[in-house]
């Protein structure tokens, strides 16, 4: 039902800094994000998922292309005009405000009654567990509890779409963690848009329901986290997001032949609708070894390292046609001392798991 | 022979820590010796010239000039009071009383207006890109290049009846008459707001300079207007600049002389023309020092306000 109620819609939005003009910041992006969706733009940095997310809040106007939201057009409406609120990177709080007064301000803005700004105020307080700290400068709180005020302080004029600029950066692991579940949990309450922006693959494949993998200005893919990470259209998103084998391979009959002979059984899931010389990708953890019996015929390979990492373990291996190919399989209290460096093992592919790529 | 050894390691103990005493006193000694210099500038040229300007402030004026040595507290009632020449009763020294306004009043005004003029001044160089940025501050100290007198006579060029301004405004046909400026308060404002903006303009820039930029798109982005974002977001941050600023220029503006003489002529006196009118044809040196020590005092008073005023915005709770 969501599906129907598009929240933001980019049509062909190219951005070009003054400075740089051959630069695309933006190359043509097109881009639809639904209604209570939280939704990911997920790339490298300098990839245009921050120049993106400006043009949005309205900090930025794009060169060319609109940006419609709730089916209006708001391409070049200054930020203080429309109902989309940020949550920076730096946070952004004022220093000379308290708390509660950060959180005011956008209420204080819109015209609010004092009465209507002290209790919605306190409701974002009890919404972001930060009641006791409302009189206190940003400057007297942790790193966390600035992340919470920022969210608060955004959150408050309940605005149509939260545009959140890598928010968890500036904070360690243990933090970001939960500040991942507290996201999940506010958008879930809220239910506002959340557009989200990372560069960390495992923060965006966790939250999100939809993610775009940008690139170069580009989006080169969209889908739910699922879809990204099982079937992703090209090497870049392949390498991006987890850990890739990459082997070139010949696609004909339902099959792909690698360079040594070997013959790959492709399911009728894998993407056939490529078919010639291609890039295929494996996941390393789609993958079972078994000692080898020396069959003629079976994909085979020899293990050059082995890698201990406490969940799991990696094996580094070479193909015949000494291409190389990584393994995770995952540890048992007493497995994993069944192989040996220089060991020859036969690899048998889960169904499905061969991704044909479209470059 | 065990306590003995303990004696020798005390006596040995102690005689380090004498020797490291005597060595911070020397090293002590030496620091005066180093600061002698500075000290005595200090002494010979701002302590001492003081002292001579109080102790003449208590004397009887001599006859053509100088002073008698004869103590009086007469000069100090002579700043803000004066006797009636038929009935001998102190009444207020309504012509003094008139000047001290009257620097007041120009002192404040032309604060107020070189932080109008300072302050987007200051924010459009700070969002100047760096290199264009240093030419704006190298432009913005070139008056200071000319002599005071020099710039003040050109402003009178300016503004006088016969001057660019009256001759540009008659040859455009916008007025018949010229307009009177030269010699009014307006003149005197004009004038040291000329003089003192870079005053503002310079420690404003330093604040704005420092300011984080993300924090007026944060304001922006929670719906504040420009003029919102400013007074909200903006101006509290740059308040420490503006201080400085303030100071800056109320202060020298309070003892102003050039300016006021030459623009505001005879009749638009401040405090130090008054103070040079005792201590030139006024022959009267006493009066002069109480003058100055009373304009010392207000001085004194509002530095002690702009501090009051900026600790308490300090702890102020938005």
């Amino acid at each position: 039902m969501n599906d129907i109620n598009e929240s933001i819609n980019i049509q062909n939005v190219l951005k070009v800094y003054k400075s740089d003009t051959d630069v695309y910041a933006l190359n043509d992006v097109s881009l639809v994000i639904q209604e209570n969706e939280f939704f990911t733009l997920l790339g490298p940095s300098g990839c245009g998922k921050t120049t993106l997310l400006r043009l949005i809040a309205g900090f930025e106007h794009p060169t060319s292309g609109t940006i419609l939201l709730n089916k209006k057009d708001i391409s070049l409406l200054p930020p203080n005009k429309r109902p989309v609120n940020t949550v920076f990177q730096s946070y952004a709080l004022f220093p000379h405000m308290t708390v509660g007064g950060n959180i005011a301000f956008g209420l204080e803005m819109l015209g609010w009654s004092k009465e209507n700004v002290s209790k919605a105020v306190d409701e974002m307080l009890a919404l972001v567990k930060m009641e006791e700290l409302k009189n206190r400068r940003p400057s007297e709180i942790s790193g966390g509890q600035q992340q919470r005020v920022a969210l608060a302080r955004a959150l408050a004029p309940k605005p149509e779409v939260l545009l959140l600029d890598e928010p968890l950066s500036a904070l360690d692991l243990k933090l970001r963690k939960q500040m991942q579940i507290e996201l999940k949990r506010l958008q879930s309450e809220t239910g506002i848009t959340f557009v989200f922006v990372t560069h960390d693959q495992e923060e965006a494949l966790t939250m999100s329901d939809r993610i775009a993998v940008m690139d170069k200005g580009k989006i080169l893919q969209f889908g739910t986290p699922r879809e990204i990470y099982h079937h992703p259209e090209n090497r870049f998103v392949a390498n991006f997001i987890g850990d890739s084998n990459f082997l070139s391979a010949t696609i004909e009959g339902g099959h792909a032949t690698l360079s040594d002979g070997t013959k790959l059984a492709l399911s009728s899931k894998n993407n056939s609708t490529y078919t010639g010389e291609r890039s295929i990708l494996i996941r390393p953890e789609h993958v079972q070894m078994v000692k080898s019996n020396g069959s003629k015929g079976s994909f085979l390979g020899t293990i050059n390292n082995i890698v201990y990492f406490g969940t799991d373990t990696h094996f580094h291996l070479e193909l015949r046609n000494g291409d190389e190919f990584t393994i995770r399989k995952q540890n048992t209290p007493d497995g994993g001392k069944e192989f040996e460096i220089g060991s020859t093992v036969e690899l048998e592919i889960d169904k499905g798991a061969i991704q044909i790529l479209k470059d | 022979m065990v306590t003995a050894s303990y004696k020798n390691a005390d006596n040995s103990k102690e005689k380090a820590a004498l020797a490291a005493l005597e060595a911070q006193k020397k090293d002590i000694r030496n620091r005066w010796l180093l600061s002698l210099p500075a000290l005595s500038i200090i002494f010979f040229a701002a302590a001492g010239p003081m002292a001579i300007v109080v102790l003449y402030s208590f004397l009887v004026p001599g006859d053509y000039t100088g002073v008698k040595w004869i103590f009086t507290t007469e000069n100090w009632f002579n700043v803000i009071l004066e006797r009636d020449i038929f009935d001998d009763n102190l009444v207020w020294a309504d012509a003094h009383l008139t000047i001290f306004w009257r620097s007041v009043k120009l002192s404040l005004l032309t604060t107020v207006l070189t932080a109008i003029f300072g302050i987007p001044t200051a924010y459009f160089i700070a969002t100047r890109s760096n290199r264009s940025r240093n030419l704006w501050l190298f432009l913005i100290t070139i008056p200071f290049w000319t002599n005071l007198l020099v710039r003040t006579y050109a402003i009178q060029e300016l503004i006088r009846n016969q001057g660019v301004i009256n001759n540009f405004l008659q040859w455009t046909g916008l007025t018949d008459a010229p307009i009177e400026m030269m010699f009014t308060d307006f003149a005197v404002a004009f004038g040291m707001t000329y003089v003192y903006l870079p005053l503002m303009a310079l420690p404003v820039y330093a604040s704005i300079e420092k300011l984080d930029f993300r924090l007026v798109e944060g304001a922006y982005d929670l719906y504040a207007s420009r003029w919102k974002c400013f007074r909200r977001v903006i101006l509290p941050l740059i308040r420490p600049g503006l201080i400085a600023g303030s100071i800056l220029v109320f202060v020298p503006c309070l003892g102003a002389y050039v300016t006021p003489r030459v623009l505001g002529g005879g009749n638009q006196l401040m405090i130090g023309n008054l103070i040079g009118l005792q201590f030139g044809q006024g022959r009267n040196w006493p009066l002069g020092a109480a003058l100055s020590l009373a304009l010392m005092a207000m001085v004194l008073v509002a530095l002690l306000y702009f501090v009051k005023v900026s600790n308490s915005e300090n702890n102020r709770n938005v």
